[in-house]
């Protein structure tokens, strides 16, 4: 029905827009606008994609991908509208296998076309070798993503244990798989019939999910930001594999902005966590020595009350909370918004200390404040906040813990050792919610709980909240 | 167990080593408490308090001397106190043991076992029981109080109709507990503080108080083991001096709390250094008692000098205030030494045996030196750092690295545009320039947005459904295959429209 230039001409159009939606996320004003480019870009691309079939696509195929799209219309608002955004994380990485899987079945796909209609002078040989390896890696890498994002949503789904699972040798055999599936993609192309190729392709898809599966399973619970942003990357990367397989430029934009984008993503959480990309993907917090966490922390623990506690905001001229994952799970971010409010009425200087990995899901505490309303210009970096911190009168730390450990700074045999973290212990006096001592995701004590200008206010966020809440008068 | 107080006989002393709240606490710690009449009337607690609080009161220093197991005093007590008193007695007062030999002889020979609440240790452990930093803190408040009252003028800078009030400059000497009480209470009145002292390691404290801190020119610290400061190299009081007759010109109260224990004061405010200052100034002097750290300072009272600076040497206690700090200090002795039930005199407890200055009819003075632990000295354990290669060095590396970097991606393309086609050269040209532009454009994404990135590149993301439409050109388009592309079109537009639906819901709540 349209030319292929004109084709061409729209899929530009939508690069271009896709390009500008992720760049009105420069701000909070400019990003609803970017989200609208976002939907026209996607309009456009399908609508020209469909357009573009020729007229020889009967009516039954209009009616095969105009089904799948309405069904996935209803299940994609359905599933939107209905998650919770403490449960963001686990939407993306749901999502996230879905393009994962969609790539493997592009990929299978592309594959049986490709080698159905091949007549043997028709193709060109080098041609012909590049393809299958495009197909191989975009099956390889689409099923990586798959698998991994199914892992990394049950463990945020409390699915599965969020424990590091490490297998002795695992990286020997890992090396062995990948050495495999080399071995497999030198097969694969050389294979000279469909069901040859199909054989190696099927082996090395199992492998894939082996690979998916104990890369995601090794990682522990508090690198979960990573892995999360690692998959968003490795998303993008295999529509491009995708683009390439079938020659469509647009997939190859958009793929590579997408995997740029959560490679970037993935820097960010590392270098906040202080850790090389490497070492989180070889493993979790499992790796570093156990006992090391196991310091001598001295002094007291004191605990407070929730009267007292209100009694000492009652007095601070300036507060700063700082949340952590603790309060996504109690969904405590409604009642600390109720606070602020009391407290800013009473004249006192209120903000929000985020950590750049506190949740699950980079810029997770962003989002549940948002929810709760709570206005974004007090919502402050780390790196904005931890100079005021001695001026402050109390920080509030609402279910964080490794976040805010002074180990990180001083104590060489933690864990999280050159983490950076926010300075709460500088504020002249911290209250710390807390369910109870456990330990934090890294598994390290934290020596602030201990600090005489430390007090511990035990209970669920929630609770706690709402009781301060019924004393600040 | 008794505890008994009983009243200063020293008219001048106002205080007294019990107040109705502290006896509530000896109470609850098991001891009878019984205390002579009318020994709090001068700190405002009258006999009625006392016995409020479940103490009995006793009319004669005798009955209290001779009911007592143990005495609770503030000042040491005099000859005839002694007298009254009888064998394993304990005593808990000042005793200035250094200062007072005969004291302690006297004392030893009856067999009283004397604590000298001047000697406990600073030790932290027993911060609670030191009262000298308890009273040095009354004084640090008081001498600024004090020297406001004498001082003709606003302490705090104003500009207001009837023309501009500069603020008071204030010069503490020595900031020890005092010292920093009194930089913290001048500067909480608006004047502009400096202070000065002979330990290095204090910058840091009168920083953190608001004061700025003076120094010489000569490295010497002195700063010593017991957290007091020792006497200094002739040379550096000299500069010492030279600083304050400098300082003097311009300053308007001086408040002076340097003391050695043990010793005479120092003498660190020369005559002509108050020749230098303004009249109406103020001097206030917390080393009196001692000698004085301003050479025309007279123990007791107050003096205004020829060129009209007014010197104070006598500081009123707060006697409330300062009998409750010391009868709290007295309480946490106590209670450390085992309450009423298990009191003991443990002579191997770090704060007891030092404190204890005659025990079991011996003289326990002067205790073994024990280093203080809050202000150990910084180990200086120089770290050998490998110096390592210079700035300039890293960057040429990283240079070179780079340049073979960007050789081997350029063998890299150069070998793959032997072998690939056209086609596949073109494709790659675009892939090589999105991830680049991905790369730019992603990093100014503000830190709060990242999860609606995520989100977006999600819905984005599932252009893949393209592959999955493409599979549709195809004419004769088999079975399995429509199933394939039908099962890509279907996830990968869940997460479109998912994708984008989520992200619109997020941005929506981000509220200025």
């Amino acid at each position: 029905m349209i030319t292929a230039e004109l084709q061409t001409a729209a899929y530009l159009f939508a690069s271009v827009l896709f390009i500008l939606s992720l760049g009105g996320l420069s701000s909070q004003e400019s990003a609803k606008r970017g989200v609208l480019y976002g939907m026209i870009g996607m309009a456009l691309a399908i609508a020209f994609t469909v357009l573009g079939l020729g007229e020889g696509v009967g009516m039954d195929a209009y009616s095969y991908i105009g089904g799948a799209i309405a069904i996935a219309s209803v299940i994609g608002i359905f599933v939107a509208r209905k998650v919770e955004m403490t449960g963001m994380p686990q939407l993306v990485a749901i999502l996230h296998s879905f393009v994962g899987l969609a790539a493997v079945l592009v990929g299978y796909g592309s594959y049986i076309d490709h080698m159905e209609h091949m007549t043997p002078d028709k193709m060109e040989a080098v041609a012909h070798s590049i393809h299958l390896v495009e197909v191989f890696i975009g099956v390889f890498i689409g099923m990586i993503t798959f698998i991994g994002s199914i892992i990394a949503w049950g463990k945020l789904d409390g699915k599965i244990r969020s424990k590091p699972l490490i297998l002795p040798a695992r990286h020997a055999i890992n090396g062995l798989m990948i050495l495999a599936c080399f071995v497999l993609g030198y097969l694969f192309c050389v294979a000279e019939t469909m069901q040859d190729g199909m054989l190696y392709l099927y082996i090395m898809t199992a492998i894939a999910t082996y690979i998916g599966f104990m890369m995601v399973m090794a990682i522990g619970g508090a690198d979960m930001p990573v892995v999360v942003s690692m998959l968003n990357s490795y998303s993008g990367w295999a529509a491009a594999a995708a683009g390439f397989m079938l020659g469509n430029d647009l997939l190859i934009v958009t793929g590579a902005l997408v995997g740029s984008s959560g490679a970037i993503l993935s820097i960010i959480m590392c270098e906040a966590m202080n850790r090389s990309f490497i070492s989180v993907i070889s493993g979790g917090f499992g790796d570093a020595p156990v006992a090391s966490g196991d310091r001598v922390v001295e002094g007291e623990v004191t605990a407070t009350t929730h009267s007292e506690t209100a009694a000492l905001l009652n007095e601070a001229s300036s507060i700063v909370i700082v949340p952590g994952y603790g309060m996504a799970v109690a969904k405590a971010q409604y009642p600390i918004y109720d606070m602020v409010q009391r407290l800013q009425k009473k004249g006192k200087k209120v903000s929000f200390a985020i950590h750049p990995v506190a949740g699950r899901l980079p810029g997770h505490m962003n989002v549940l404040l948002a929810e709760a309303n709570v206005s974004y210009d007090i919502v402050l970096e780390m790196e904005e906040v931890n100079p005021d911190l001695p001026e402050t009168d109390v920080v509030m730390v609402i279910g964080a813990n490794d976040i805010v450990n002074p180990g990180a700074l001083d104590d060489k045999s933690s864990p999280i050792y050159g983490m950076p973290v926010i300075e709460a212990w500088n504020a002249k006096q911290v209250i710390v919610m807390k369910r109870s001592m456990a330990t934090g995701y890294a598994g390290v004590q934290n020596p602030l709980f201990f600090k005489d200008n430390t007090d511990m206010l035990y209970g669920d966020a929630k609770d706690s909240v709402d009781k301060i809440n019924s004393e600040l008068n | 167990m008794k505890v008994c107080i009983p009243a200063e006989i020293n008219t001048d002393e106002l205080r007294v080593a019990a107040t109705p709240k502290t006896v509530i606490r000896l109470i609850k710690q098991g001891f009878e408490v019984f205390v002579q009449n009318d020994a709090g009337i001068k700190a405002n607690f009258s006999n009625a308090d006392f016995t409020n609080s479940g103490a009995t009161v006793l009319d004669t220093a005798k009955e209290i001397y001779s009911t007592g197991d143990i005495i609770l005093k503030v000042l040491a007590p005099s000859s005839e106190e002694i007298e009254m008193m009888h064998k394993d007695q304990v005593i808990l007062s000042y005793l200035w043991p250094a200062q007072n030999p005969e004291l302690l002889e006297k004392l030893s020979s009856r067999g009283i076992n004397a604590i000298a609440m001047d000697a406990i240790p600073r030790i932290s452990r027993a911060q609670k029981m030191d009262v000298l930093s308890s009273m040095a803190n009354i004084a640090g408040y008081r001498s600024v109080i004090e020297s406001a009252n004498y001082f003709g003028r606003f302490l705090n800078g104003q500009i207001t109709a009837a023309g501009k009030v500069d603020p008071a400059k204030v010069l503490v000497i020595g900031a020890g507990v005092a010292g920093l009480a009194a930089i913290g209470t001048a500067r909480s009145l608006g004047a502009i503080v400096r202070a000065f002292d002979t330990r290095m390691e204090v910058e840091e404290q009168i920083q953190s108080m608001g004061a700025q801190f003076l120094s010489v020119d000569i490295e010497e610290d002195g700063s010593t083991d017991s957290g007091y400061s020792k006497v200094m190299s002739p040379a550096f009081i000299e500069a010492e001096m030279a600083l304050f007759k400098e300082q003097a010109k311009e300053i308007d109260i001086i408040i002076t709390t340097a003391q050695i224990p043990g010793r005479k004061a120092p003498l660190l405010v020369l005559k002509e250094a108050v020749d230098e200052m303004k009249p109406g100034s103020v001097i206030v002097d917390l080393a009196a008692s001692t000698g004085g750290n301003c050479e025309l300072t007279k123990d007791g009272e107050i003096i205004t000098t020829e060129n009209g600076v007014i010197i104070v040497g006598k500081l009123s206690q707060l006697p409330s205030q300062a009998s409750q700090l010391y009868g709290n200090n007295l309480c946490h002795l106590l209670d450390d030494m085992g309450k009423a039930e298990n009191f003991a005199i443990d002579m191997d407890d770090d704060v007891v045996s030092r404190a204890m200055v005659t025990y079991n009819g011996s003289i326990n003075w002067p205790p073994k030196p024990l280093p203080v632990s809050p202000q150990k000295k910084k180990e200086e354990v120089v770290e050998v750092v490998d110096e390592g290669p210079t700035e300039e060095e890293i960057a040429k590396k990283k240079a070179t690295s780079t340049m073979v970097r960007l050789l081997i991606i350029g063998a890299f393309l150069l070998l793959l545009g032997q072998v690939a086609p056209a086609d596949f050269m073109q494709h790659f040209t675009v892939f090589v320039l999105s991830v680049f532009i991905g790369w730019q454009v992603i990093w100014n994404v503000t830190h709060a947005l990242h999860t609606p990135l995520m989100a977006v590149t999600n819905a984005i993301s599932g252009i893949i459904v393209i592959g999955g439409l493409e599979l549709f050109k195809n004419l004769e388009i088999s079975m399995p295959l429509i199933i394939l592309a039908s099962i890509a079109i279907l996830v990968a537009s869940i997460n479109i429209v998912g994708g984008f639906f989520v992200t619109h819901r997020m941005l929506k709540m981000f509220k200025k």
